[in-house]
């Protein structure tokens, strides 16, 4: 055991392939069925993004060796983990409420994991100093979990599955338990710690904001299934599930384009900037729909339906429209400009949104 | 004035003796049998400290007689306490955190010394480890061990009725307990068996407490499989509840001398157990 590689169980025995995490995980549990191809590059950071119940963290405890595999594989660094017991896999895992020891000290939390994996006493508390010291919290080392702010919570539980010298680092909905308010400082420290660490990190998150913030790439999840897959950027332009639109607060709509003409399944016709055929995506910001009480005339705007207030709902200082009608909508506008139209849920309008504010993608 | 309201202060008599008691609201029929129910647990106790031999209890308590049953009874309950912890705390692990076929079954026959009467028990335990039993014949003939009418016979006779406690108590908190401290422990590279030992135990530690404590008040009280299975030879078999039994029937003042002292054990070990558990947790 040298100064370079401590702790950790021994790792990938031929350990100069470094390939990063190859997984396909299948887990059958009762009439749900996750199966979710995952793979990345060592250094780099993946969210599996989902709403409640998509099976994310099935997904986190198969690859922690918490829940067995139904089906698939798993390696890791080339080396296979299918049948490895939690315990022996080189994998770290911050969980949702840290589920920090509360009988023991921060230090001696951090110093478990060095210590079960074979460092004497000593030396896990010198590793376990120097990993609460590269979080900030060198003089917390002596308190226990119930007198830790949740931001320091969230970090002793970073480092105490970084102590281990994880190959791959999971974390679960990291940042679910804090407030609002140090939410977004442990989001800038975590990205950082994130940024630093080599090997492969996933996290879960149903929150999208967390998932583009902290990751480099995002898998979404629906019903134990991939849905889509790409950069924070990309899928935030292109969404291809309602959910997803949703999150990143886009109108999506699926059709098939002739020219300038996307035509839905309903009937609707959208008019876009982008000149495609086949079967495409349409998408445009709730920001962009403008709202008439009556058929507007000579306006520049190419797209014209008519709809029915179905909900409002406030949003910051803006006002959120849900229409029906000719296609489902979400409209922007302002508080002023609802009280001037005399907005109620059932009223009809009529909505307008320019080609160009839209956008048509491939499906 | 404003009528009178069931609850309202207005009908609280400033210094009565009845104080109170309109303003907690308790109905009257389960007030009065409440009362009952606590002075029928209360006077047995009082009537002991009443007609104590206060005089001569110094003398009496003096006696190496006393002392002996005094000590025996201490150690044959401590040591009971201590076996049920070795083997009644892995059973209660068991229990709670594995699924096997005829878990119910293991679970109702752990439970079934609560129930049954300690003489049974003592009359079971002879025909199991005594000289004959199915298992004592082979301890007499390989080893020259044998149990009943011992010291040993003593503790283990204690610790068949006191067990069952532990390890229902302690069953009860490891389902209670938070699973996946065990599984965040597995995570890091411990055995099951490491968190186990450096998590689950100490998180459970005062369900642990608890049932040990309700072990040993159990096993120093124990009569009926003691008397059974051990006998009642002073200074090796005769605890203190033998020791008060049969000296109700010759000598009454010691007989209450004797039950004075185990109460005294009891409050001491309640009082002293309830600050360290409510600081505990």
């Amino acid at each position: 055991m040298t100064d370079a590689t401590p702790a950790a169980s021994a790792p990938a025995p031929r350990g100069a392939r470094d390939d990063g995490l190859d997984a396909h995980l299948i887990v059958d549990r009762g009439s749900f069925r996750l199966d979710v191809p995952l793979t990345a590059a060592p250094g780099e950071v993946v969210a599996l993004l989902g709403p409640n119940g998509a099976g994310k963290t099935t997904a986190l405890r198969a690859l922690a060796g918490l829940a067995p595999l139904s089906g698939g594989h798993l390696r890791l660094d080339g080396r296979e983990l299918d049948r490895t017991p939690p315990e022996s896999r080189p994998v770290g895992v911050v969980f949702q409420d840290y589920l920090l020891f509360p009988h023991l000290t921060a230090l001696d939390n951090v110093a478990f994991g060095p210590r079960c994996r074979g460092a004497g006493r000593a030396e896990a508390r010198t590793r376990a100093a120097a990993w609460l010291d590269r979080m900030g919290l060198a003089g917390h080392s002596g308190v226990k979990p119930r007198r830790l702010s949740g931001g320091q919570a969230q970090r002793v539980a970073l480092a105490r599955a970084l102590a281990t010298l994880p190959r791959l680092l999971l974390l679960d909905e990291p940042l679910a338990a804090l407030d609002a308010r140090t939410r977004l400082e442990v989001r800038a420290q975590l990205r950082r710690h994130l940024a630093e660490f080599e090997a492969v990190a996933v996290l879960v998150t149903h929150d999208p904001l967390d998932a583009m913030v902290l990751a480099d790439r995002l898998v979404v999840v629906e019903h134990g299934r991939v849905v889509q897959e790409g950069t924070p950027s990309d899928i935030a332009r292109h969404p291809r599930t309602d959910y997803i639109a949703r999150l990143v607060g886009l109108n999506l709509y699926r059709g098939r384009a002739e020219g300038h003409t996307v035509r839905l399944d309903s009937g609707s016709e959208i008019t876009t900037a982008e000149e495609l055929s086949g079967p495409v995506f349409v998408a445009f910001p709730p920001g962009a729909v403008t709202l008439h009480r009556d058929r507007p005339t000579g306006s520049s705007a190419r797209n014209l339906w008519h709809c029915a207030i179905e909900g409002l709902e406030i949003h910051g200082d803006q006002i959120r429209a849900d229409l029906t009608g000719a296609l489902p909508i979400a409209a922007d506008l302002t508080t002023a400009a609802a009280a001037e139209l005399d907005l109620h849920p059932g009223a009809p309008v009529w909505a307008t949104v320019k080609a160009t504010q839209t956008h048509a993608y491939p499906a | 004035m404003t009528p009178p309201r069931p609850t309202g202060t207005a009908t609280v008599l400033p210094g009565g003796p009845r104080r109170g008691r309109p303003r907690t609201g308790v109905p009257l029929p389960l007030l009065l049998p409440a009362l009952a129910g606590l002075a029928f647990l209360v006077l047995p106790l009082a009537a002991l400290l009443v007609r104590a031999p206060w005089s001569s209890l110094p003398e009496q308590l003096t006696s190496p007689e006393v002392w002996q049953a005094l000590r025996l009874s201490l150690v044959c309950a401590t040591s009971a306490t201590a076996l049920s912890l070795v083997v009644g705390v892995p059973l209660a692990w068991l229990l709670a955190r594995t699924d096997f076929p005829g878990r119910g079954l293991v679970r109702a026959l752990v439970t079934l010394p609560l129930v049954l009467p300690p003489v049974v028990g003592g009359v079971a335990l002879l025909l199991a480890l005594g000289r004959n039993g199915i298992v004592g014949r082979w301890l007499d003939a390989w080893f020259g061990v044998t149990l009943p009418f011992t010291t040993a016979g003593v503790i283990l006779a204690e610790t068949f009725v006191a067990m069952p406690f532990l390890v229902i108590t302690v069953e009860g908190t490891l389902r209670a307990a938070d699973r996946r401290y065990e599984e965040a422990a597995q995570t890091l590279g411990a055995s099951r068996f490491t968190a186990f030992r450096r998590v689950t135990l100490p998180l459970i530690a005062p369900g642990v407490a608890a049932g040990a404590v309700l072990a040993w008040a159990r096993a120093l009280g124990e009569f009926g499989a003691t008397i059974t299975f051990a006998g009642n030879f002073p200074g090796r078999t005769q605890t203190m509840p033998l020791a008060v039994y049969l000296a109700l029937q010759n000598d009454p003042a010691a007989a209450i001398a004797l039950s004075l002292v185990l109460l005294a054990v009891s409050v001491a070990v309640l009082a002293g157990l309830r600050d360290r558990w409510t600081n505990a947790s």
